[in-house]
Order: C-alpha cells, then structure tokens, then sequence
C-alpha cells in the first residue's frame, strides 16, 4: 500500500497515465468509430451475393417468392435494386411485422454488412437503382433554398411545410422526415415506398434530390421562435392558447376572484 | 413632528393640478362617480377583462410591428439571414416580415406576442361569451350589449383572417383562396365580388395593401369603439352579481372602483401582458419561414387556418363534393361550398346573436334581470348553449381531422365519416343530456333544502327503527337554493268561450304555448316554504336533526346577514 502510494509520486506517472489513456482512446475508437462507406460502395462479391440469398430464403422468401418474384402476400423483387433493400430493411419496414394500412418503421434486424449482402442478392435478380454514394447524398453540399422551393412543390402536400408528417387516405400516413437518414431520404425519393411516388432522374435530378436534403437537414432543430409545438401549424398553437394561455388567466382570475371574499 | 394635517408639498401640486383640470374639464364629477362605482367581486367576471387586456396587448404589438412591415406585393430577391431562403424570389410583405423576425431586435419577439395575443384575445372572448350566455346576463336591459358583444367576436374573427393573412406566405396564402372560393360560390355575384375584391383575378397584386387597411385601421377602430360602447353599457346598468343572500335586482353588492377594483384590474392587465409574453418569448407560433413565399400551386399537408376559423375549416371539409350543379341556363350553383361555408355559420351565429331576444319573447318577460341564473335553474338555455358550443367544437374538430388521424393512428375516412354523423346526433345529443344533468341537480338542491345534508350518523331508535341524522342548511345556503323564480310554460284562454264561440287570436296563443312548452314544460320547482315547514315536522327523528344543528353559522366565509324571509322560516319552524 505504503510502496503504491509513494510510486504515485513518481515524476513519470503523469506521463505514463497519459500514455496509458492515448492508448485507451486510441483503442476504443478503432473498435467502435463506425466503418467507412466505402466498404458498402465497393462492388459485391460473389460470396456476398450467396450469403445474401442465405439471408433472403430465410426471412423474405415467404412472402416475396423463393426466387424473389413475388407471392400473393408480396411484389416481386426484381428491379428493385440495392436502393429498395437498404431502404426497406435499413428503415425496419421489413421484414414487415404485420399487415395494416401501411407498413411502419420499427427496429432494425439486421446490420449493415447484412442488408448489403441482401442488397447484392437482390440486385443480381434485375438491374435496379444501386445505394447513393456519400456524396450525393451529403446535406452541406446541396442548396437548402432551392430545396425549400422543390419540397414544397412535391413534397409538401404529404409531409407537411417542413417534413414533420401528415396523414393520408385510410390510415396511411406519410411519416416525419426529421430522424431520417439522408442516404434513405434519396433511396426513398428514388425508389417510391408505399403510398410515395417514384421521383426517378429525370423528375428530380440527384442534384435536386441532394437540396431536398439539404433543406430537410435544416428543420427541426432549429426553432428561431421557442419550442416548435410539434410544427404542426395552427391547430397545435389553438391548442396550447387555450391549454397554457386560457388556463393560465383563468388561474389567475381565479386567484384574484377570491381575494376579496 | 406635527400632528396638524398641513399637507406636503407633493399632495398640494397635486391637489392644484386635480383642480386645474376640473375647473377646466368637470371631470370631478366623473371621477366621484367612477370611484364609487360598486362592482361585484367573482372570478368569472374577470373573462371579459382577459378580452380587454390581451386587445391592449394585440395594439401595443401591433404598432411595434407596422414600424417595419412592408405591405406591398412587389417582388424582391431574399438576402437575409434565413439560408432555406436564400435567393428565393418573393414578395416585399413576405421579405419584411423575414426582416423583422430575423434581423430587427425583438421583431420575433413581438410578431408572437401579437399573434398569442390574439389567439387569447378571442379564446377570451368566447370564454366570456359563454359566462354570459349561461348565467342569463344578457336578459332585458341588456340584450343590446349582447348583440355589440357579437359583433365584436365578428370582429376579432375578421381582424385575426386580415391579420395572418399579411405576411403573403403559403399558408396565409392558402387560406385566402379558400375565402376567394367561397366568395365566388356565392350565387350570381360571387365572380364579380371575387375581383372586385381582390382587384382582378386571384391573387392580384391589390390584396395585400388593402388587407393591411382593413387590418390596421378599419377594423381595429371599429373594435375600438364598439368596446367603448360596451363598457358604457355595463357602466350605465351596472353589473349583474350571482345570487346570494343580500342580493336583490336593487342592489349591487361587491366594492367601490377606487381603491380595491382598480388595484385589482390595473394588476390584472399585468398579469394578461406576462402570460402572453411569456407564451410569445417560449413558444413558437405562425413560423412562416417554413411554409415559404406564397405561390397558388402548393398546398402543404396540416395546412388550417387560426383556431377561431377552423369550424370553417371543418365544416368545408365535412361537407360531400357532390352537391355541386349545374342549372338550366348553364349557371354553376356551387352547393358544396355554400352550405357549408354560408348556410351552417349562418344557422350557428344566428342562432347566438338572436338567442336573447328569442328567449325573451317565448317567456314573455318585460322585467329588468339583475341578478344572474343559476345555469341548472334554466335546464333549455343550459343544454341549447351547450349545443351550439358542441356543434362548434365538432366542427373544429372535422377542421383537424388529418391531425387526428395521424396522431391516433385512425383512417381519416372514417373520422370524416364520423364526424359527419356527429354535427346533426352530438348538438342534439348533449342537449338531451345537459338538459337531464339540469334536472337532476335540481332535484339535488331541492333533496338538500328539504332533508339537508347527510352526516353519515346513524341512530336506532327504542323501536328498533334505523334513521340517518341530516343536518339542515344554513340560511345562506338555503337561499341560494330556492331565490330563483321557477318559470311556466304560458298558460291561455280556452279556444271557445263558455258559449261555444271560437276566440280569434287562439291559433297564435296555442303556437306561442307550444314553444313556450318546449322551453319550461320539464322543470324542476323549487322548494317553497310551506314544503319546508312541511318536511321539518315528519316524525320523531325532528329532535335529533334539532341537535346538530347550529344557526350561527354562516356559509362561505361571507360577513353576510341572514335574509329576513329566512329567519321568518326558521321562526316558524317549531323544532328550531
């Protein structure tokens, strides 16, 4: 204990502790930073392609066919391409849980390296629009102000002024675009999901899509005014007029009435 | 120190300064009367006030706001500091309304201020509405202020459209095309009016100048005044108070303006300003970066006008597009857009401004009303109000009905559906009920006079009998029970005379009885004092109830005397 205690006053010790904490960081970053993408960009191997069909016999098969061309409970595969893959497994749409009006986002079940190889089989059925690289997909280097006139042209009318959602017929709903990952904002965008339209090349241009990107990027977490109430417009500002503004006065009238008696 | 009263420099100039202006203006006399003014002192009295104060409010912030807005569809290329805008070509009202809620210090600040502000000022309007309308206030002699109060709920409902629909933003935008498309829907003038309106085809380039006229300066006078002419009409009948022993329709009992009222009233605007600047510092409201520079082509999904719009809103959205024709002569009726924007406002705020006059003349009553109604003592007015409140309510309810469906996970459809069985089955539905609920609190305050209160003691008497002691109510509580006049459906002559002639004028008579059976055939009476002599001497269990009860109390915390026509009930009562 004595022998501890006196080694700690060693001049040396900072300077090991330190070392000692570099490689610690150094050690846990190399473990945990998250891959680069050029791991998924990099063209797919044959063994990639086999794993993938393992991966599609065992989970997606029921419904879309053994041969991924669709079953009575589900539409063909082929054409879809990469894109569809990443964005329906990569978002928990599928495999789906249930039937309903739609089919929602839930937890992930697969991880990355997963849905590539899913993509890959899916993707050597039929030529289909491949994962967006890094770049075209990169928020700060789109043009947010063109984005804002874009989105409120083809965009708006489902999603609301800023993405936050809105609803549709019969139950389906087209979801809030905040949390959603810029890569499956393109893929979305590209292959149409659901209810959404496909805004292919020729509709939007990649450029185009990357400025609805950009201008997506920029909503939610910045509320120039105070909390943003949801921005859901009008009917959640009466509400809270009269919830925090009536009921407030109210109180307060209430408070001085019975001052007096 | 002096204990001669020679007055300090300070009360001298002011004493001099009080008597230069009245020898010059007379205001002396207003000011004694004003001062000793009484008003009675309940919470619900202080509704109207919210209405005042967040309207003072609306017109400081507004005055701040023209300092910096640009009314002119012009068109400029944005180079502010709001990057989703950058580049974006819009018109100069858009422009400086991003100017004064990014760049000007405090703009922001201000622009939520007045649009809380005027969010409170008509939810307080239509809380006061209701106070109004439930305790009876707008009897005779006051039926004319109900109809200024009306108008001023138009009003504000006018100035709140005009007023967010500056700013020439999507939304706004929005919201004036579907006032252009009910314009048009108006039966042979509705195009003429539309460009007349809008100075030429939707949406011009005239709107925006002449909105901003009407907004901040017809519109505001017109309140102005009309709020004038309602305060000098509470001022010249003084204010009705809740019923009560030692309030009679002659008397006023509450305080004198000066000191306490005004103390309360002046600290009371305080407290408005604050609630409404806090909610403008902290919450966001009509964040029109977001919907962007108003184009006709877009139309964002929860795109809903104000709250006080919205059963317009609704009602819109409720009603089928298939009513839509075409008559002989190839002239387009559109009934999809004038029932529900024309016919069913018109029905619902008809209904509201006639109401006190239709009441009057079914009950055929021509005396003053001072002291208010219990809402229970009168089941029809009760249960119709609540009506109208719900018809509305559902109706704003329809106008959100995308909102519904996604936060409750609901197939829009089927709300629509919903909804529009609801607006004819829930006004009459919560009628039936809240007459019922009337009733039956009726009937409670007539158990509690009768029997009073139960004391959860149980007694057995030699017998073998089983009895729970009641303790019987206090004057105060008493009187408020039974002061109310119990209201009969009219009563007239016979269709015939005793010779078998047929009276002229029966037919009228009988219609006016149906109507007026309608409105007070289901009613409960109250208890009369000879029913209460009556229920004070059944029977042997009197003298226990005699022991628990104390005639010195007295209910409410209230320093108020027992009425005499009480005490007289009580002297009569052997047991007592």
């Amino acid at each position: 204990m004595k022998a501890l205690a006196a080694r700690r006053h060693d001049r040396r010790a900072p300077i090991v502790l330190l070392l000692l904490a570099l490689l610690l960081t150094g050690g846990l970053y190399a473990v945990l930073a998250p891959t680069s993408a050029d791991a998924a960009a990099a063209a797919p191997s044959a063994s990639d392609i086999q794993t993938g069909e393992k991966l599609f016999q065992a989970n997606c098969a029921t419904c879309h066919g053994p041969s991924g061309a669709g079953t009575a409970s589900g539409p063909s595969l082929i054409g879809v391409g990469a894109a569809a893959v990443n964005f329906q497994v990569g978002t928990g749409r599928m495999p789906a849980q249930q039937n309903g009006p739609q089919i929602e986002a839930k937890p992930v079940q697969f991880d990355d390296e997963q849905i590539s190889q899913l993509g890959a089989f899916v993707a050597s059925l039929g030529a289909g629009p491949a994962v967006p690289t890094e770049d075209q997909v990169d928020p700060s280097k789109g043009n947010s102000a063109n984005g804002m006139a874009l989105f409120r042209t083809n965009c708006a009318m489902c999603h609301n002024a800023v993405g936050a959602g809105g609803a549709l017929s019969r139950g389906k709903f087209a979801p809030k675009l905040w949390e959603t990952s810029p890569t499956h904002l393109y893929e979305a965008m590209l292959t149409g999901p659901q209810s959404m339209p496909v805004f292919s090349d020729t509709n939007l241009s990649p450029d185009e899509k990357r400025d609805i990107i950009a201008f997506i990027s920029e909503q939610g977490d910045v509320a120039p005014g105070g909390l943003d109430l949801g921005s859901l417009g009008a009917v959640s500002e009466g509400l809270w007029a009269w919830i925090v503004g009536i009921g407030l006065l109210i109180g307060a009238a209430v408070w001085i009435g019975a001052k007096s008696s | 120190m002096t204990t001669t009263s020679t007055p300090t420099p300070a009360a001298k100039a002011a004493g001099a300064t009080a008597d230069y202006l009245d020898q010059r203006t007379g205001i002396g006399v207003v000011v004694k009367t004003f001062a000793r003014k009484i008003f009675p002192d309940h919470w619900s009295f202080l509704l109207g006030e919210i209405a005042l104060y967040s309207f003072v409010t609306i017109l400081i912030s507004g005055v701040f706001l023209t300092m910096f807005f640009v009314p002119s569809m012009g068109e400029t290329t944005y180079t502010g500091p709001w990057s989703s805008m950058q580049g974006v070509e819009m018109s100069q009202a858009f422009s400086s309304t991003l100017r004064l809620s990014f760049e000007v210090r405090g703009g922001l600040l201000m622009r939520q201020v007045h649009h809380w502000a005027a969010l409170i000022f008509m939810a307080a309007i239509v809380t006061h509405m209701m106070r109004v309308f439930f305790t009876g206030a707008f009897r005779k002699p006051r039926e004319l202020n109900w109809v200024v109060g009306f108008t001023l709920l138009i009003l504000g409902m006018l100035a709140g459209f005009s007023g967010y629909s500056l700013p020439d933003d999507v939304l706004s935008g929005n919201g004036l095309r579907i006032a252009d498309g009910v314009i048009k829907a108006v039966p042979l003038i509705g195009s003429y009016t539309s460009y007349f309106v809008f100075g030429g085809e939707f949406p011009g380039q005239e709107l925006i100048p002449r909105l901003f006229t009407v907004h901040v300066l017809l519109i505001p006078a017109l309140i102005l005044a009309l709020i004038g002419l309602h305060l000098l009409f509470v001022v010249l009948h003084k204010h009705t108070q809740y019923p009560g022993s030692g309030r009679t329709e002659k008397n006023v009992v509450g305080y004198p303006v000066l000191p306490v009222y005004a103390a309360k009233a002046g600290g009371f605007f305080f407290v408005v300003f604050g609630v409404i600047a806090l909610m403008g510092a902290t919450m966001s409201i009509n964040a029109v970066w977001n919907y962007g520079p108003y184009d006709p082509s877009p139309v964002s999904a929860g795109a809903q006008p104000d709250w006080y719009m919205l059963f317009l809103e609704g009602s819109l959205r409720l009603m089928p597009g298939q009513a839509e024709f075409v008559t002989w002569g190839g002239y387009t009726v559109s009934a999809n857009i004038i029932i529900p924007a024309m016919i069913v406002p018109g029905i619902l705020f008809t209904m509201l401004a006639a109401y006190p006059f239709i009441e009057a003349a079914v009950t055929g009553d021509r005396r003053e009303h001072h002291i208010l109604d219990r809402p229970r003592n009168r089941p029809f007015r009760t249960a119709f109000g609540v009506s109208i409140v719900v018809a509305f309510f559902i109706l704003a309810l329809a106008g959100s009905n995308d909102l519904i469906a996604t936060h409750f996970h609901l197939s829009i459809n089927d709300i629509t559906w919903a909804f529009r069985v609801l607006i004819f089955v829930g006004p009459w539905l919560s009628f039936v009920i809240t007459k019922r609920i009337c009733l039956g609190l009726q009937r409670k305050d007539r158990e509690l006079v009768l029997h009073g209160h139960e004391t959860g003691r149980i007694v057995r008497f030699a017998s073998g009998e089983y009895i729970e002691v009641h303790k019987p109510l206090d004057a105060h509580e008493r009187w408020l029970r039974v002061q109310h006049e119990a209201i009969r459906p009219l009563e007239i002559e016979p269709a015939e005379d005793s010779r078998g002639v047929r009276r002229k004028g029966y037919a009228l008579d009988r219609m006016r009885q149906r109507v007026s059976q309608v409105f007070y055939e289901d009613r409960v009476e109250p208890v009369t004092p000879a029913e209460l002599t009556a229920s004070h001497s059944h029977g042997e269990h009197d003298a226990l109830e005699a022991d628990v009860h104390e005639p010195t109390q007295v209910g409410g915390g209230s320093h108020l005397v027992e009425p005499d026509a009480e005490t007289g009930v009580e002297g009569r009562n052997p047991q007592i």
